[in-house]
């Protein structure tokens, strides 16, 4: 298992590396500067401003340096638009919001997606069955930025119950808006999911032997039926994990909640190189990161895979 | 006796009609299609929803980019669905009339949605095909490749290159274009490894077939019922991530307009009480998703032998 570990992040380490390179190329591609402005600066200040952030060394040299800031200091350099802010502290400020919502809004949907797409498998074709498949196919074309609307007008416009925007650590009114917005479509595709594999996993021989030698039927399927049942599910939340990231970027804006997702638009939207490809870079890691968790569990659970 | 030679009579020609009447798997498909009302009712929906947005552009009374002075400033009193001045659907904001601007809007959704399934459908099928056939070392850097993209958070990528360089169609398409083919190699890699090995290849190989020509013209063509529940399934998400770059502003640019920036539009303005901004497109966005998700879960409950 180490050794699987250690091989898994062997290849994840050239990929982070590709990952800066290509957006740090795209980024000097890209037509206009930094300081490029409506109006024209002086040409000296002009240099000034690209020997004091390193952009008149050659590109690999930039490069190199980039990437012994952030492995180095963690770093990832000043903001250019807001020279007396770090990217780091952008970021920072963001991380810890989205964070919170980002992970309740995981947990909700993959407990209510099993669940659901549990007791649709095991009463199958029944009123529940129908009811758990109704409500998944009506929550897939939900997505983040159409239930943000919704919910805010359902919520704030007609009924006043919850605040329309904006977050606060101690008060989870703020929290229930954003984490129903990003969680539901990914609840839906868990619930499909599991009642499909449910279904597949409560028709096989193993299960049938079960019931034969007189187990209880909770027993059979705690036991024996949830665990293959949960391979396809998990091999799902690392799309979803990394979906809950990037959903951040429309609960951020709509709700107005601070996270990393309103640092990454306001960044696109002023063209602040520096903090976009800081929150890219981070997501990516991220991103990897939680891919080696999910295949890990993976190999845990599945017997069949050999690592 | 008489009784027993008319069964023989009916027999015979049942039998007969039994002969001539073969059936192919193509076309216990298509039974098996037609017969599902799910899917059925998504492809009446994908059909209603493809007219509107050919002959919508023919109803209206107004262009989609004229304003209604008349409306205008008042779009909350004035602004409302009506038969009477010719919005079907009421006005936008600025007084452009909503049904112009959700029919040229459903055609831009429906238009990236299908190109980038298609991209994704001509990339990723060569692509997998090619690495799934070949195999052996040159298979393993294909797929280690693919492995590298995926795990590219693809929709700040996306963001990037539309900040970088220009908000436009051509490279919303480019960059959905280059993420959308990845599922689609690995899901047709698999089917080819499966395929490859079986007895029609190696006679073609046999023959002295060019491997080119044995994917283009014996591997390809077998793995078509997988590719196209896939891309059934691909075109709602591409309008989905499109939508999405759209919702945040970043996307297409007035006056074009697309379903997410109408959404976005109508969830901004929706504090006014000019609700049919954000319900109008909304509805065509959903029913459109909802039609192409029926028709893909037909098409696999179709073609898929498995699940029979």
């Amino acid at each position: 298992m180490f050794a699987y570990i250690m091989r898994r992040l062997a290849v994840a380490v050239p990929t982070l590396l590709l990952l800066i390179v290509f957006s740090f190329i795209l980024m000097h591609l890209a037509p206009g500067g930094p300081f490029t402005q409506e109006r024209e600066l002086p040409p000296q200040v002009l240099a000034n401003l690209n020997a004091k952030y390193g952009l008149d060394d050659p590109l690999w040299k930039q490069i190199i340096n980039y990437i012994w800031g952030i492995v180095a200091h963690f770093d990832f350099g000043p903001s250019f638009v807001y020279p007396d802010r770090s990217v780091n502290e952008l970021i920072a400020a963001g991380f810890p919001v989205t964070l919170t919502y980002g992970s309740l809004a995981f947990v909700a949907a993959v407990a209510m997606g099993v669940g659901l797409g549990v007791v649709a498998a095991i009463w199958h074709n029944s009123f529940l069955d129908y009811l758990a498949v109704g409500i998944s196919i009506g929550a897939q074309v939900l997505p983040n930025f159409v239930m943000a609307p919704i919910l805010v007008l359902i919520f704030t416009l007609w009924y006043g119950l919850l605040p329309g925007g904006g977050w606060s650590f101690n008060d989870p009114s703020f929290w229930i808006m954003p984490v129903i917005a990003l969680g539901t479509s990914y609840m839906a595709s868990i619930a499909r999911i599991t009642r499909s594999a449910m279904l597949e996993v409560l028709g096989s021989n193993h299960i049938r032997t079960a019931r034969a030698k007189g187990m209880p039927e909770h027993r059979v399927i705690l036991r024996h039926a949830l665990k293959p049942a949960m391979l396809p599910v998990i091999s799902y939340l690392g799309p979803v994990f990394v979906s809950m990231i990037t959903g951040s970027v429309v609960i951020d804006i709509y709700f107005s909640t601070g996270g990393i997702g309103k640092a990454f638009v306001d960044s696109a939207l002023n063209r602040d190189y520096a903090v976009m490809m800081g929150v890219t870079i981070l997501v990516g890691a991220l991103t990897i990161l939680f891919n080696l968790i999910v295949d890990v569990l993976y190999a845990w659970i599945d017997p069949k895979i050999r690592y | 006796m008489v009784i027993q030679q008319d069964k023989m009579q009916s027999l015979a020609a049942r039998m007969a009609q039994d002969e001539v009447k073969g059936r192919s798997p193509w076309a216990d498909a298509r039974k098996r299609f037609f017969r599902n009302k799910a899917a059925m009712t998504g492809l009446i929906i994908l059909i209603a929803v493809a007219l509107f947005a050919l002959l919508g552009g023919y109803f209206a009374q107004w262009s989609n980019e004229d304003l209604d002075f008349a409306v205008m400033g008042q779009v909350a009193t004035m602004g409302a669905p009506s038969l009477e001045n010719g919005h079907y659907f009421g006005t936008d904001d600025l007084g452009r009339d909503l049904f112009a601007r959700t029919v040229q809007g459903t055609q831009i959704s429906l238009m990236v949605g299908i190109v980038g399934a298609a991209i994704a459908v001509i990339v990723g099928t060569l692509y997998g095909a090619t690495a799934g056939y070949v195999g052996g070392r040159t298979d393993q850097i294909m797929m280690r490749a693919v492995d590298i993209l995926m795990s590219i958070p693809y929709m700040f990528v996306l963001i990037l290159l539309l900040v970088m360089f220009g908000r436009s169609i051509a490279m919303l398409f480019l960059g959905i274009g280059l993420i959308s083919w990845l599922d689609m190699s690995r899901i047709v890699r698999g089917q080819t490894l499966s395929l490859k090995n079986r007895e029609f290849i190696e006679a073609a190989r046999a023959t002295g077939v060019p491997s080119w020509k044995i994917i283009l013209r014996h591997i390809v063509p077998n793995l078509l019922g997988v590719v196209a529940v896939y891309a059934t399934l691909l075109v709602p998400l591409m309008i989905l991530t499109e939508s999405f770059i759209s919702f945040l502003g970043l996307g297409v640019q007035e006056p074009l307009t697309s379903w997410g920036a109408l959404i976005s539009e109508g969830a901004g303005t929706m504090n006014y009480g000019t609700l049919w901004q954000l319900a109008f497109p909304l509805f065509f966005f959903v029913i459109t998703l909802f039609g192409f998700f029926f028709v893909g879960d037909g098409l696999r409950d179709a073609l898929d032998p498995k699940d029979r």
